[in-house]
């Protein structure tokens, strides 16, 4: 209890951080995913931070939409991951270059 | 013992009275819980049929469940006219006003052209299976959700419930390595923008204790504060998720490569539906949630519209490939759209909302020509390959340069209407330099779909030229003046272009090119779109060299016209009529 919220905000955003730069920062498809985790449960600490400090229950809800949304999004991800990559070797993103952007 | 834990549980959580089911109101929700029960319904019969189902009875039903949400959705509207004033439903999670239903009833519009267009393309390619259908109904209801949200929990539900569709849609086709690229692009920078979305709504919620846009609103308007940084992080980050989707710059990145990459009808459904509920709730959230902070984020929009604008009218103009430059296109509509938003005013919100109406049918349309151009495989997207299409099917090159001027903003269309009521906007609110800038990127724009016209109907060179750049088109062009004369001497290829049919005949010996349908085929696409393709195959002149992969004809199916002449027709009736749309449009702005 005596940890203050500002703590935990603080992890919440580092841990925002590290995911987005590690996102646009790293070449393989999984690592890219895990980040994209690292975003949404970022979001999901600073959700249930943020009850606490309100003492409001919506915000400790929004945690399991956001946790079915991520898992849902994972699904998916891993499905066109493994459609591409299963006549190849790695799963690196600068591999995939046949578009110019 | 765990089942007196649970009990003891319950028990508590009764006792505490802090939960109550709300009262779902299914009506509210109908339109949705159409389109989501259509798709299992078809993912059931998929998986149940000991054959495969004709691809015809899943645009049957898809364009069936279309209907069914449409009717809903008018409904519901009737229903908010008679009440007078709009409602909320299922505890204030959903706000049905006259602003979402019109986006409930767009989106139901969206279904069931692209439910007709995409069955040409799915026969063409020789897709069996609901999944196409029923991932494009699915995103639509996300779509609807979005339009409807009262909460951003629920805007977020929405977000996801049209973007995952679109991820796998965006990658189904696995002959070519683009379409799967396209869709882990397409996923990844989705994630990405979801996730920034959802650590926006956390910092709002953080800073005004909801996450319900009425309570938020209500708790701005009674709380001045000059520096909350929370509030205006979470705000930011809640428009760069939102700018990620609607594809405005410098969120846009990902779009050129997505809309190439992925199957063209698939491109047209995605270009529509995600600007429909991407605008839908952008438009919401900040004219109604945030307006109390409008003096912020305004000038942060009049930026990114302008950078919008600029640059996809801009980029647009270098693109050789006609995916890439509708891709742009889009990127510049989304500028445009922008503008009604920037401007923050009633007018600017009707304004944006029927240049959304006008958008996706246009985008619809042009991406269902672009299909057919494509040919089998959908490879032959280079402008090259348009050459000479006016004269070997006119009507397929009348309606796409209706839909392409109309995009330009030529009068006595939808898109000139759009553009004018956008701009007039914001000249009211007083963003002059924002309204001329728009008008000359317009004009800008307007040369890359000029570009395209003159292709189709200037002169095609000769075939030996075009024979190697995979045109095709303009090889064709020579004989079909006589295809009478042709067919008496190759009576074998009569057949060649009967839907879905017999496409191996067509690269025979001939020697050529073969450009099918030429007047009859695209004659029904306006006379007669119902009757069966009256296919007549001609063969190309004498000088085009064998390539039979690219010898392919044009596969116009009967229902691909239908949706490519209803496209047309609401561009150029409502355009030249405006009195309808533009009085739905000003009556759904008010009932907001």
């Amino acid at each position: 209890m005596s940890v203050p919220a500002s703590f935990y905000l603080t992890l919440s955003a580092v841990l925002f951080t590290i995911g987005a730069i590690g996102l646009l920062v790293r070449r393989n498809v999984l690592v890219m995913f895990m980040c994209v985790e690292l975003m949404l449960n970022a979001a999901n600490l600073a959700f249930v931070t943020f009850a606490r400090e309100l003492n409001d229950v919506a915000g400790q809800a929004a945690v399991f939409f956001v946790l079915v949304v991520a898992a849902a999004e994972v699904v998916v991800g891993l499905g066109i991951i493994v459609a591409i990559f299963r006549r190849r070797v790695g799963a690196t993103a600068d591999d995939i270059h046949v578009l110019k952007g | 013992m765990i089942a007196s834990l649970l009990g003891a549980l319950v028990g508590s959580v009764a006792s505490s009275g802090a939960f109550s089911i709300p009262h779902i109101d299914y009506t509210a929700i109908l339109p949705e819980l159409i389109l989501i029960g259509g798709a299992l319904l078809m993912l059931a019969a998929g998986a149940l049929s000991v054959r495969h189902l004709p691809t015809f009875a899943y645009t049957v039903l898809s364009a069936a469940a279309g209907v069914a949400a449409l009717v809903s959705g008018i409904v519901l509207w009737e229903k908010i006219h008679g009440k007078g004033r709009p409602f909320t439903a299922i505890a204030h999670a959903l706000s049905i006003d006259g602003f979402s239903t019109a986006f409930v009833i767009l989106s139901a519009c969206v279904i069931i052209v692209s439910s007709f267009i995409a069955d040409g393309y799915l026969r063409r390619e020789g897709i069996a299976g609901p999944e196409y259908h029923a991932l494009a109904l699915l995103g639509a209801s996300g779509a609807m959700f979005m339009a409807a949200a009262n909460d951003f929990i629920v805007i977020f539900l929405g977000l996801e419930i049209m973007s995952i569709p679109l991820y796998v849609l965006a990658a189904m086709d696995q002959r070519r390595a683009e379409s799967g690229e396209a869709g882990m692009k397409y996923f990844v920078l989705g994630a990405f923008s979801s996730a920034i979305f959802v650590y926006g709504i956390a910092l709002t919620y953080g800073a005004t204790g909801s996450t319900n846009l009425a309570q938020i609103a209500g708790y701005l308007a009674n709380n001045v504060s000059t520096n909350d940084g929370l509030l205006l992080a979470g705000m930011g980050l809640v428009l760069v998720g939102f700018l990620f989707k609607i594809a405005a710059v410098p969120f846009h990145m990902w779009t050129p490569d997505v809309y190439q990459g992925a199957p063209t009808p698939a491109t047209g459904y995605m270009a529509a539906i995600a600007k429909v509920g991407g605008f839908a709730a952008l438009l919401r959230v900040f004219f109604s949630t945030f307006h109390s902070l409008t003096a912020t984020w305004q000038p942060v929009l009049w930026v990114v519209a302008v950078l919008t604008l600029v640059l996809g009218a801009v980029l647009g103009l270098v693109q050789r490939n006609v995916k890439r430059m509708l891709a742009y296109s889009s990127i510049n509509h989304a500028g445009f759209i922008l503008l009604g938003l920037q401007a923050a005013s009633a007018s600017g919100i009707s304004a944006s909302l029927y240049y959304v109406f006008v958008y996706a049918f246009l985008v619809l349309g042009s991406f269902a020509i672009i299909t057919v151009i494509g040919r089998r495989g959908d490879r032959d997207h280079a402008i090259e390959s348009y050459r000479g299409l006016a004269r070997s099917h006119p009507m397929l090159a009348l309606a796409f340069a209706v839909l392409l001027l109309a995009q330009a903003g030529a009068p006595f269309t939808t898109g000139f209407l759009g553009k004018l009521y956008v701009v007039e906007a914001a000249v009211q609110s007083h963003s002059y330099a924002l309204a001329v800038i728009a008008m000359l990127t317009g004009a800008v724009a307007a040369g890359f779909y000029l570009r395209v016209v003159f292709v189709m109907y200037g002169q095609g060179s000769g075939a030996g030229a075009r024979a190697d750049d995979g045109a095709g088109v303009g090889a064709g062009v020579g004989s079909a003046a006589v295809p009478g004369e042709a067919l008496a001497g190759h009576p074998e290829l009569a057949m060649a272009s009967a839907p879905g049919g017999a496409l191996e005949v067509a690269p025979g010996g001939a020697g050529g090119a073969v450009a099918s349908g030429a007047t009859a085929t695209a004659g029904t696409l306006v006379a007669a779109p119902t009757e069966p393709d009256a296919g007549e195959t001609a063969p190309a002149g004498a000088g085009g060299a064998p390539s039979p992969a690219r010898a392919l004809p044009f596969d116009l199916a009967p229902t691909t016209a239908v949706g490519i002449a209803v496209t047309v027709l609401f561009t150029v009736v409502l355009g030249i009529w405006p009195g309808p749309l533009f009085a739905f449009v000003h009556a759904a702005s008010l009932l907001f």
